[in-house]
């Protein structure tokens, strides 16, 4: 399905300092994203998710083992894969309008008509000179969406981005993702705890271990979009992830 | 009407205190200390002369100048000792020690270094209040979120957008509270420092009362004078906080 290969994970490890020597957090993880797809990651909570993200998007060394996208190993991030976390990073002290346009470069040519061309798309006209705190969380995450995207990244980093967010806002959002993804084809990596969640977007599903992070186990998501969560197919994969994780349903 | 409920109790204070202070004077039968109705007649007398304005005027000048070098001096350095580890490392001890120095500490130095006119009190403005905004602003960048600076990183910027766009407006909330802390210290010792021998200023107005002829009416007047104008400078300062681009810090 997908021809090229975007992002490769080569025998990345990852471990840290602490009282009693070194805590491997990654080992020896491999796999690979298409270019275009959407995979998302789920694992218990401290199993190392955040810690593979940041590696991934060019914020952490690995001890060992290397990132490459598009063939060329990743050392720094950059422009190209734009990182969204679960707290947020819009700057509070700029407007809306100021947030969108702070990663394009002084000398693009009509930046003012990109960035209210993105405001739009993720429904926030009418809000490009209100400052951050005057914005509800949704708009938030509305605002960071477009501000990554308004730089034409080839990749979103998806670090938890709607788990702050209270169910019915994170459901909304991600249906917001979904919609601005088929206008505007991104490959996506997305890690989350929520398995429904990864189920409603993604491609491709890797289930993690606990820490270390090893990959245990990977579900093709198979259904169209638009895709309904309640459906038994989908169910029957959410119980099978589920039992990976650990949890059983009666 | 909730404005009336919010001045009302300010206004009971200030009866309890003037009330008993007037019957004490009365009381007692003092010659020397003035009631509060003299302090008022003192106080329009000045006005009335002209001479209030002059003081205040000038003690606004002292502050203006030794506040404003203290700015242009400290803010630089705050966000340089805040960004470079090795500048914070070097100097932050040397600040650490001169601090704790009382500005009157230094008077006899300043009137050696610079003599008896506005240059003393401005030196002496200027390292009063030189220090609290040098370390608050060291503390605005050191306080800065990390997430910010990873998405700055994120983007690709340049080291001149980096700082304008995120590094100093992030610690601006924390600048802003420097300059604040700054601006009442400078304020508290421009008094201190015009009692030792210049011809203005509402430090020379109170001891120069005191010494030609025990004018106390004047004293207390001088007083009551530089305490509204430190409350007024402090309303100023906060016009700063309310500023959109700053707000997100103070509120929550």
């Amino acid at each position: 399905m997908f021809i090229k290969t975007k992002i490769v994970v080569e025998d990345v490890s990852k471990g840290f300092a602490n009282d009693d020597g070194l805590l491997a957090v990654v080992d020896d993880l491999n796999f690979k994203v298409g270019d275009g797809e959407f995979v998302a990651i789920v694992g218990p909570s401290g199993c190392g998710k955040t810690t593979l993200m940041n590696i991934i998007a060019g914020f952490l060394a690995p001890d060992t083992g290397a990132v490459k996208v598009d063939g060329l190993p990743r050392s720094a991030p950059n422009r190209n894969g734009v990182l969204i976390t679960q707290q947020g990073s819009i700057f509070p002290w700029l407007t809306v309008r100021q947030n969108l346009l702070f990663g394009l470069p002084e000398e693009l040519p009509n930046r003012e008509g990109l960035a209210q061309e993105y405001a739009e798309l993720v429904g926030l006209q009418g809000f490009e000179n209100n400052y951050p705190h005057e914005l509800s969380g949704g708009m938030l995450k509305r605002a960071e969406i477009a501000r990554a995207l308004v730089v034409k990244p080839e990749i979103l980093y998806m670090d938890e981005p709607f788990s702050a967010l209270d169910a019915l806002m994170s459901l909304r959002m991600q249906n917001e993702l979904l919609r601005i993804l088929a206008k505007e084809r991104h490959t996506v990596m997305l890690i989350t705890h929520d398995v429904e969640e990864a189920i409603h977007l993604a491609d491709r599903i890797l289930v993690l271990s606990p820490r270390p992070a090893r990959i245990q186990a990977s579900f093709d998501v198979p259904f169209a979009h638009p895709r309904r969560v309640s459906s038994p197919e989908a169910q029957a994969l959410r119980v099978a992830i589920l039992k990976q994780l650990g949890v059983e349903l009666v | 009407m909730k404005r009336y409920s919010k001045i009302w109790p300010s206004i009971v204070v200030l009866t309890v205190v003037v009330g008993p202070w007037w019957l004490a004077v009365v009381l007692t039968h003092t010659v020397i200390f003035p009631t509060p109705g003299k302090v008022v007649l003192g106080t329009l007398e000045l006005a009335r002369d002209g001479t209030l304005w002059e003081h205040i005027g000038a003690s606004l000048f002292r502050v203006g100048a030794g506040f404003l070098l203290a700015v242009l001096f400290a803010i630089p350095l705050g966000l340089w000792m805040g960004w470079v580890h090795g500048a914070y490392v070097t100097l932050n001890p040397l600040f650490q020690i001169l601090r704790p120095i009382s500005p009157i500490a230094w008077i006899p130095i300043a009137i050696l270094w610079f003599g008896v006119g506005n240059a003393s009190p401005i030196y002496l403005i200027f390292i009063a209040s030189v220090f609290p905004m040098i370390v608050q602003t060291t503390t605005g960048v050191h306080t800065i979120e990390k997430r910010y600076l990873r998405a700055a990183e994120n983007f690709g910027v340049s080291r001149r957008k980096l700082f304008l766009r995120v590094v100093f407006p992030a610690a601006l909330p924390q600048i802003i509270v420097g300059m604040r802390i700054g601006l009442g210290v400078a304020w508290l010792v421009v008094v201190a420092a015009e009692m030792i021998a210049l011809r203005s200023g509402l430090g020379y107005l109170i001891m120069d009362s005191r010494n030609a002829g025990n004018r106390y009416e004047l004293v207390v007047a001088g007083m009551i004078i530089i305490g509204l104008i430190g409350l007024l400078l402090d309303g100023v300062m906060r016009l700063l906080e309310g500023m959109k681009n700053v707000r997100w810090r103070y509120v929550h």
